[in-house]
């Protein structure tokens, strides 16, 4: 490890893993290190042995719940949007050739205390319980209107402008009622809160569309997930940077970031080696003093003895239960529920979503912050990346990989536009 | 998620298709074994692979017989005891080297079994290769020794050279046949066959020609 490198990574979540094979493939010496002996950071999937070193350190797996190469127990509930930047990521890398996705098979919305699915289709959405006949109408001429909005041709924007009119003027327009904004923008546009209501419509109308065209990819839901788990997308970037030169060293402790006088980077200390570089880049928990909490997020992992009996996705606090038919062994199923802390009893509040999975024979829960770098890296050359958020899907990742990626090169990160086969245009 | 109607014209017969990992202490010759085998080519100052993903490899077992081979190599993930799940998730059979004039490189191989046996598919083909006999001169493993081993542990065991050739072709020959072939729908890509309907390509197959149509 006493060598120079262009840059050392810290940390292996998919932020970190994305960014150092990116950088790999562009030619750049990197050093990647984690603490932690496995892959993923905080978007690791973990094995049984893992999940309970973490959760329950004084305590052995049940021998009854199998063998570790059984499970991969995501950390995060994310899922990846079919038509989304994580999947441009993938393509432009080839990363894709090392993994294995499938698709969820819907998106549930939870509205009185009643579980439905977000309809995929036009005929979908005429059988949805969701709306009544009228709203039904007015509903179809929103989404008409969204899907035929052109940029550069007026007669599609119908006087309205989405760059200076906000959602909630956009809503007033189609007259929808309040239940059916609930469920496009949260179940659809997949906003966290109400603010965008007030925001200029042009962000959700995006969101929308990535949505629609979404779920046109493969049908059923927008949402396409790694066979073997999340953890599977660090793992492979990771490999993708080592196949291009890049170092891997994991369950190594990191003791100090070395700067020099003005305060630049100039290395990483690990007991008494100390690896050179240029720029650092890592996860928030390696630069206590270098990044701030702004918010925390509880997740509890379930693991249940039956299916859920149904999926759910609760509009005001974003909670969201996968029913994971991926990861289910020996009749395990595995749900995550997560929400943003609002309270002083962050358990009390994913009550509600817990309540909607039925028996849950184990839970292990933990309260993590939210952090976000306080500096930008000019000064000091290390980029902090920001925690994973409570966010649906990996939208605000890629955000904030593309946002380094510029910090750290000086250019912006160009993903090249496969050319699209036949198949893929119609589905 | 075979989308093409294409013929493929070599393979008149069934083609079998396997992931097969390399594992091994670092500058056994892993890298060189696959690219003898791959390219027949050698080279003595070889530094570790970059930019390969993974090689393919046919094998004509009989007229009839086609295995092809997906090698994936470690990418120097293994130097710092840093590979990944990944790397065995799904591998059907994986070569275990170590470097017969080094004699600590057989204990590292063993450790690597355990690894197999524990991380991967329990049904897994393993063999255990005793590279560079080319310099027998400085012989540090005695051959009878590694061949008990590999005996006990229920391993197919080869002492190789991928400077020479000698053995190479027969390694990854012999790995063929212990394949369970007969237990297996031909045709079918075994990385990847528990999706077949469920799973989504996100690529929309580019040239990966596993799609024989037979």
């Amino acid at each position: 490890m006493d060598e120079e490198y262009d840059v050392i990574v810290l940390g292996t979540g998919l932020t970190e893993c994305i960014l150092s094979g990116l950088l790999s493939v562009e030619g750049k010496k990197v050093l990647h290190m984690d603490r932690n002996d496995y892959y993923g950071g905080e978007s690791a999937s973990l094995n049984l042995t893992q999940l309970y070193r973490k959760f329950r350190p004084n305590q052995e797996p049940p021998k009854e719940l199998g063998a570790d190469r059984d499970f991969n127990i995501d950390l995060i509930p994310k899922f990846m949007m079919a038509n989304g930047e994580l999947v441009n990521i993938l393509t432009h890398t080839e990363v894709t050739r090392y993994l294995e996705f499938k698709q969820i098979s819907g998106s549930f919305v939870y509205r009185d205390e009643k579980i439905s699915k977000v309809p995929a289709s036009e005929m979908e959405a005429v059988r949805s319980p969701l709306m009544g006949l009228f709203e039904k109408r007015r509903a179809k001429k929103f989404f008409e209107y969204m899907q035929n909005w052109r940029e550069d041709d007026p007669s599609t924007h119908k006087g309205f402008d989405i760059n200076t009119g906000t959602m909630a003027e956009l809503y007033e327009k189609f007259s929808l009622e309040p239940g059916t904004q609930d469920f496009i923008g949260h179940a659809m546009a997949l906003h966290l809160d109400e603010s965008y209501l007030e925001r200029y419509a042009r962000e959700s109308y995006e969101r929308i569309i990535l949505y629609f065209t979404s779920v046109a990819r493969y049908g059923k839901s927008p949402y396409i997930y790694p066979l073997y788990g999340l953890g599977e997308l660090p793992q492979g970037f990771a490999r993708l940077s080592a196949i291009y030169g890049g170092t891997y060293m994991l369950d190594k402790k990191v003791d100090e970031i070395v700067y020099d006088a003005s305060g630049r980077v100039i290395g990483v200390r690990s007991d008494d080696e100390i690896a050179k570089t240029k720029q650092v880049i890592g996860d928030p928990s390696y630069f206590p003093t270098k990044a701030r909490k702004v918010g925390k997020v509880v997740r509890a992992i379930c693991f249940l003895k039956s299916p859920i009996p149904n999926t759910d996705d609760a509009d005001s606090v974003q909670l969201i239960i996968p029913q994971n038919q991926v990861n289910r062994k020996h009749g395990l199923v595995l749900a995550i529920v997560s929400t943003i802390v609002e309270t002083d009893n962050p358990e009390n509040e994913i009550e509600p979503g817990l309540k909607l999975l039925g028996p849950i024979v184990d839970k292990f829960v933990a309260v993590s912050d939210l952090e976000e770098p306080i500096e930008d890296g000019t000064k000091d050359n290390v980029f902090i990346s920001r925690s994973y958020d409570a966010t649906s899907h990996f939208g605000t990742v890629c955000d904030d990989v593309k946002d380094i990626y510029r910090r750290v090169t000086g250019k912006n990160l160009v993903l090249k536009q496969r050319a699209k086969t036949e198949d893929e245009n119609t589905s | 998620m075979s989308n093409s109607n294409r013929q493929h014209p070599q393979a008149p017969g069934k083609l079998y298709q396997f992931k097969l990992v390399l594992l091994g202490e670092a500058a056994v010759g892993k890298s060189s074994l696959v690219l003898r085998f791959v390219k027949d080519q050698f080279d003595d100052y070889r530094e570790s692979t970059i930019g390969a993903a993974f090689l393919t490899q046919t094998i004509h077992l009989d007229d009839n017989t086609t295995v092809k081979f997906e090698i994936w190599d470690t990418a120097g993930q293994e130097r710092y005891k840093s590979l990944a799940p990944m790397y065995y998730r799904n591998a059907n059979c994986a070569v275990v080297v170590y470097d017969i004039t080094q004699a600590s490189s057989l204990e590292k191989a063993k450790s690597w079994v355990k690894e197999l046996q524990r991380q991967a598919d329990p049904n897994i083909v393993i063999a255990l290769a005793g590279n560079k006999t080319d310099l027998s001169s400085r012989r540090a493993i005695e051959r009878e020794d590694a061949q008990a081993y590999a005996h006990d542990a229920g391993l197919l065991f080869f002492e190789t050279s991928a400077k020479t050739a000698a053995n190479v072709n027969e390694l990854f020959t012999s790995i063929a046949r212990k394949m369970p072939l007969d237990q297996l729908a031909p045709n079918s890509r075994l990385r990847g066959s528990l999706l077949n309907n469920k799973g989504v390509d996100l690529t929309n197959p580019p040239q990966n020609n596993n799609y024989c149509a037979c």
